[in-house]
């Protein structure tokens, strides 16, 4: 199905803009790492409510993980402040390994739960924590009426 | 994850499993510098007022001679106390003393170079779209504007922990600022859980850097203090044989070690105190200063922040989890990724324009 544009003005005027949306930070618990689980009005159509709260509820999840203070936080921490801090030259901290799972899981979750659906998420680490950026991908043979909002056809990465 | 990078617009696009279409419009921006092999690393393009060293590993401050100032004041004192008194005291007390010595300076020279060199918690400047974004909710928020109407400033008010916090939004990096943040103007930068910028470390003070100030200012006064007291004990221990005046003449870098340890322990030993306080009771100096939490402001008014407990605040400040930099200085900018707002023009491509140049 490779179709050949000839210029991407062209590309521009089909149906097929991207759209993106993005899910805002929830600062209720503190400056934690956690994002709304509001469910978007623009992915209305697009995906189920069940799976987007799903993936964001799991991401929060794994950013709780991370940003926990316990035991073994404490260990890392003493240790590094020993070896004043070279300790982290060798050695991965807690944080990172956190953020590789996260990394993993939503490169799974786009494979099987999002790109069958011309969705992608954006890693929210590559958009400071700030948010989760989804984008929202035209189906070629649909009508011409973009979901969600139409004022805003905003340019794509 | 980026789409497929199509500049060439002869090329077919590539066929995937979802219809990903490169909507780039850059190629209409692209100018012929964009195209060449050379690729910048994200630290050469970055936005803020801030220097590199060492291909992005090394990220300071623009100004940095009183850093350089606090490094020679350091490395004079503690080499003329080895290099003077430490031989007197290891042949005639213990040799401990140059030892522990010795681990202290390490130990303060590390801290002072990890919290000068390391990215203090900055957030990176919002995409364009991210931007458009919040422009829309907050156009929707406010409701329309007549030309000459001047807009209402930007807030929106959170509930943390029983608290109403004001989150600002900072027409520099077009975010709304995450609790605790606050805009640097020196640095041009926002920064997380942002305490202040402090010349003597030439970088800000944030949250990924913070402990390492608190260590280097504690370390630091330990140091002081152990200079002075050990020089006192050597040139007493001294004149007890020679005489004091001989005593001077013999070791005369005393004299200026003495002063410096001095003038410094003042301000060094009362700075760790001070920032000991706001780490107990889980503060920033921002924070303290504008009295955010102060009970004056009102009462009812509490720290959200704070875990009501000063041991797990100390805990959390210093032993927490280390987060990452956010501005992944050494990644390499795709050539075709639009820039996030700058002062200046990056690489070609004018975000402001794009995204305007697209509303409907």
């Amino acid at each position: 199905m490779a179709t050949e544009f000839h210029n991407l003005q062209e590309l521009r005027h089909s149906a097929s803009l991207a759209n993106k949306v993005f899910i805002q930070r929830d600062y209720t618990d503190g400056t934690v790492c956690k994002f709304q689980t509001k469910f978007p009005s623009e992915l209305d159509s697009r995906i189920e409510r069940t799976l987007f709260e799903d993936t964001v509820k799991t991401l929060n999840n794994y950013y709780a993980e991370a940003e926990k203070i316990g035991g073994q936080s404490y260990l890392e921490g003493c240790l590094a402040c020993l070896t004043v801090y070279l300790i982290f030259l060798c050695i991965e901290t807690r944080y990172e390994k956190v953020l590789k799972k996260i990394s993993r899981y939503i490169q799974e979750q786009n494979e099987k739960v999002y790109a069958p659906r011309g969705l992608l998420i954006t890693d929210p680490i590559e958009r400071g924590m700030r948010v989760i950026e989804i984008s929202v991908y035209e189906d070629r043979g649909s009508s011409a009426s973009s979901s969600g909002s139409s004022t805003t056809s905003s340019s794509g990465r | 994850m980026t789409g497929n990078m199509h500049l060439g617009v002869e090329e077919p696009i590539r066929e995937c499993q979802y219809n990903q279409i490169c909507t780039h419009n850059s190629s209409t921006m692209d100018t012929p510098h964009t195209k060449k092999k050379k690729i910048k690393r994200k630290w050469q393009v970055f936005p803020g007022r801030n220097k590199f060293y060492c291909n992005g590993r090394i990220m300071m401050a623009k100004q940095t001679g009183v850093f350089y100032l606090t490094v020679v004041l350091i490395l004079v004192t503690s080499g003329l106390f080895f290099a003077f008194d430490c031989p007197f005291l290891a042949s005639n007390l213990t040799p401990a003393i140059p030892a522990i010595g010795g681990v202290l300076f390490i130990f303060v020279m590390g801290m002072l170079l990890r919290a000068s060199f390391s990215d203090p918690g900055v957030l990176p400047r919002a995409t364009p779209e991210e931007a458009a974004d919040i422009e829309r909710q907050i156009d929707t928020a406010n409701g329309p504007s007549g030309p000459g109407y001047r807009p209402p400033p930007r807030t929106r008010e959170v509930l943390i922990n029983g608290q109403t916090v004001k989150l600002k939004y900072c027409f520099t990096c077009k975010i709304f600022r995450p609790p605790r943040a606050s805009h640097c103007s020196l640095c041009d930068n926002c920064v997380e859980r942002f305490d202040h910028h402090c010349p003597w470390v030439g970088n800000c003070v944030g949250r990924r850097n913070y402990r390492f100030f608190y260590l280097f200012i504690l370390s630091l006064s330990l140091l002081t203090i152990f200079i002075f007291a050990f020089v006192i004990t050597h040139v007493i221990l001294r004149s007890n044989r020679t005489g004091f005046l001989s005593a001077l003449k013999d070791s005369p870098a005393s004299v200026l070690e003495v002063v410096v340890c001095f003038f410094s322990i003042w301000s060094i030993v009362g700075l760790s105190g001070f920032h000991t306080y706001l780490i107990s009771s889980n503060q920033t100096t921002n924070e303290d200063i504008k009295g955010s939490w102060s009970s004056k402001r009102g009462k009812g008014n509490y720290n959200p922040y704070s875990y009501g407990n000063l041991i797990t605040n100390c805990c959390a400040a210093l032993c927490g989890p280390l987060p990452p930099s956010l501005i992944d200085r050494r990644g390499f900018v795709q050539p075709d990724t639009p820039q996030p707002v700058a002062q200046t023009n990056g690489t070609g491509a004018c975000p402001s324009n794009q995204v305007q140049s697209h509303m409907t």
